[in-house]
């Protein structure tokens, strides 16, 4: 064997062997389950695309997606703002509010969303101690908790692609529209946000991404009634075991992600056209 | 010339978020003092019982004994296996190296679903041919964990590869050096602190992963995360509340650390 061929196979194929092994053939295992059980054929995939409880988990996945993606996106674009061209003060303080979220897990920041939202929770038990309202209001086991839930799980990862977008903006272009005229207003909506324009549609495709496959918190937070596609492959595994739905379910989500990743690719890259 | 700062509606708009994404790491706080056995406020009494839980249940000590058991295991070995392909590919610059870097990184970009559902058919597979490596085991955990950990430590050790200087290890090539030489005496000492990240990033994301350990385990391996888990879905257990706490401060105190030495630095850096 030649010697960067060893070399190659040293470095390079531990790692590569044990992802084939513990991951690609596996998801083959995966695909030949869609297409086997419980009989050979495409009967799965039709039931994934005409079963109607099937239908309305996926058409709730998007609603909340697309609900969930507005919202972090547009909560972490105010953050950037701030945290790339505030004071140092302001940056501090944002800075904070962006990493200690992040690196605080899946689990206690669903938690402490059920301390505030649940009935018994804060928030229902500070409106009913000063008689606001004398029944609690349900903000979770619904879509609004999951919704509030993912948005802020997902803020900090929208906020990493927004600030290069920030950051690389080209200063004159700003000072050029405020020496002809315009006024704040204006230059933020007709030459600034337009600018960030790449940054906008890279953190929203990230967003979308992470929110579809998304399983633990819509599953705590949803408590259950708003099943979304990740809680529905688990339920069809474990719950009413129907493995080759399940395994079909999964084979559409991940045909769809990685749908979404080539336009991201895109976005990233706009130079690059085909 | 100075950027224009942000104006007056951007930073209330700023402030709100920024009390959106505290308010639930604050809640936790009085929802862990509660004295009843239900997720609640305490109105007159504040107690201890559920701080008190932590201590008297062993299974909470042991629990996060096997996580860290867990998380050390599969970031030492992901981070080892991340070393040498990055390594690889800096090295040899391959012909395909954006496919074989794309292959590494699947996991990462995959629906975690998916790759739940991927490493549950893995060990039930290897499950019907040995007991060690298998669905509800520890080593499979660790296996489970290294196959979803390891494309962060690909994407850091990648990085700080990007940041030296070909010329030494050149240098060290044709005075003579063999492969292990080059590996270990030129290389690695030059992106020591990029190695040493993806060990650290990838012990915590071993350390709270719970999105494919629910698919992997049922009873017998009971991780951190899976053990809140298993108390949030029902009827929710203030203990969890007590746990979150000490989780949110370790967290907090590490980060206000970081940042009181960074802001340290650049002061005595101005001044």
């Amino acid at each position: 064997m030649s010697k960067p061929m060893k070399s190659a196979l040293v470095l390079l194929g531990p790692l590569l062997a044990f992802l084939m092994l513990a991951y690609v053939f596996p998801f083959l295992g995966i695909l030949r389950w869609s297409f086997t059980l419980p009989e050979l054929g495409l009967g799965n995939y039709a039931d994934a695309l005409t079963d109607p409880l099937v239908l309305s988990v996926f058409g709730r996945t998007l609603r909340v997606c697309v609900i969930v993606t507005l919202v972090s996106v547009a909560s972490a674009y105010v953050i950037t703002l701030l945290w790339v061209r505030g004071g140092p003060v302001q940056r501090l303080v944002m800075e904070l509010c962006i990493l200690i979220p992040f690196w605080i897990s899946v689990l206690t920041r669903a938690f402490g969303w059920l301390a505030l939202l649940s009935n018994r929770g804060l928030i229902n038990t500070w409106l009913q101690g000063i008689g606001l309202t004398s029944d609690p209001l349900t903000m979770v086991r619904n879509e609004f908790g999951v919704v509030v839930g993912m948005a802020h799980f997902l803020i900090p990862f929208a906020v990493f692609p927004l600030a290069s977008a920030v950051r690389n903006l080209d200063e004159r272009v700003l000072l050029a529209a405020r020496g002809m005229g315009a006024g704040r207003q204006r230059v933020f909506w007709t030459v600034f946000l337009p600018m960030t324009a790449p940054g906008i549609l890279g953190a929203a495709l990230i967003v979308f991404v992470f929110a579809l496959g998304f399983f633990v918190t819509p599953a705590i937070l949803g408590g259950g009634r708003s099943v979304m596609v990740a809680e529905l492959v688990y339920l069809r595994i474990f719950q009413s075991p129907n493995w080759g739905l399940g395994a079909a379910i999964s084979v559409i989500l991940m045909i769809g992600v990685a749908f979404l990743m080539g336009a991201l690719m895109k976005a990233v890259r706009p130079g690059e056209k085909s | 010339m100075k950027p224009t700062r942000p104006g007056l509606v951007a930073v209330v708009l700023a402030a709100l978020v920024a009390v959106f994404l505290l308010m639930p790491l604050l809640a936790v706080i009085p929802v862990s003092f509660t004295p009843k056995r239900f997720l609640s406020v305490p109105e007159e009494v504040w107690s201890l019982r559920h701080y008190q839980s932590l201590i008297d249940e062993p299974e909470w000590a042991r629990a996060a004994g096997l996580s860290v058991l867990i998380g050390m295991a599969s970031a030492a070995l992901a981070t080892a296996l991340a070393f040498l392909f990055s390594l690889g590919i800096w090295m040899l610059r391959p012909r395909y190296a954006g496919a074989l870097m794309g292959l590494a990184l699947l996991p990462m970009v995959a629906p975690p679903v998916v790759s739940a559902l991927t490493l549950y058919f893995f060990l039930i597979t290897l499950g019907q041919v040995n007991d060690f490596v298998a669905y509800d085991s520890v080593p499979g955990v660790i296996l489970a964990h290294m196959v979803m950990i390891s494309p962060f430590a690909v994407v850091l050790i990648t990085v700080s590869l990007a940041q030296i200087d070909r010329r030494i290890d050149l240098a060290a090539r044709v005075m003579g050096a063999g492969l292990f030489t080059r590996i270990f005496r030129v290389i690695l000492p030059n992106i020591k602190f990029g190695v040493l990240t993806a060990f650290l990033l990838t012990f915590v994301l071993s350390w709270e992963e719970i999105g494919v350990t629910i698919f992997i385990t049922s009873v017998d391996v009971a991780t951190l995360p899976r053990l809140m888990w298993m108390g949030l879905r029902d009827n929710i257990d203030p203990a969890i509340a007590a746990v979150s706490v000490v989780l949110i401060v370790i967290v907090t105190a590490v980060i206000l650390t970081r940042t009181a030495v960074q802001v340290a630095r650049s002061r005595r850096g101005e001044g």
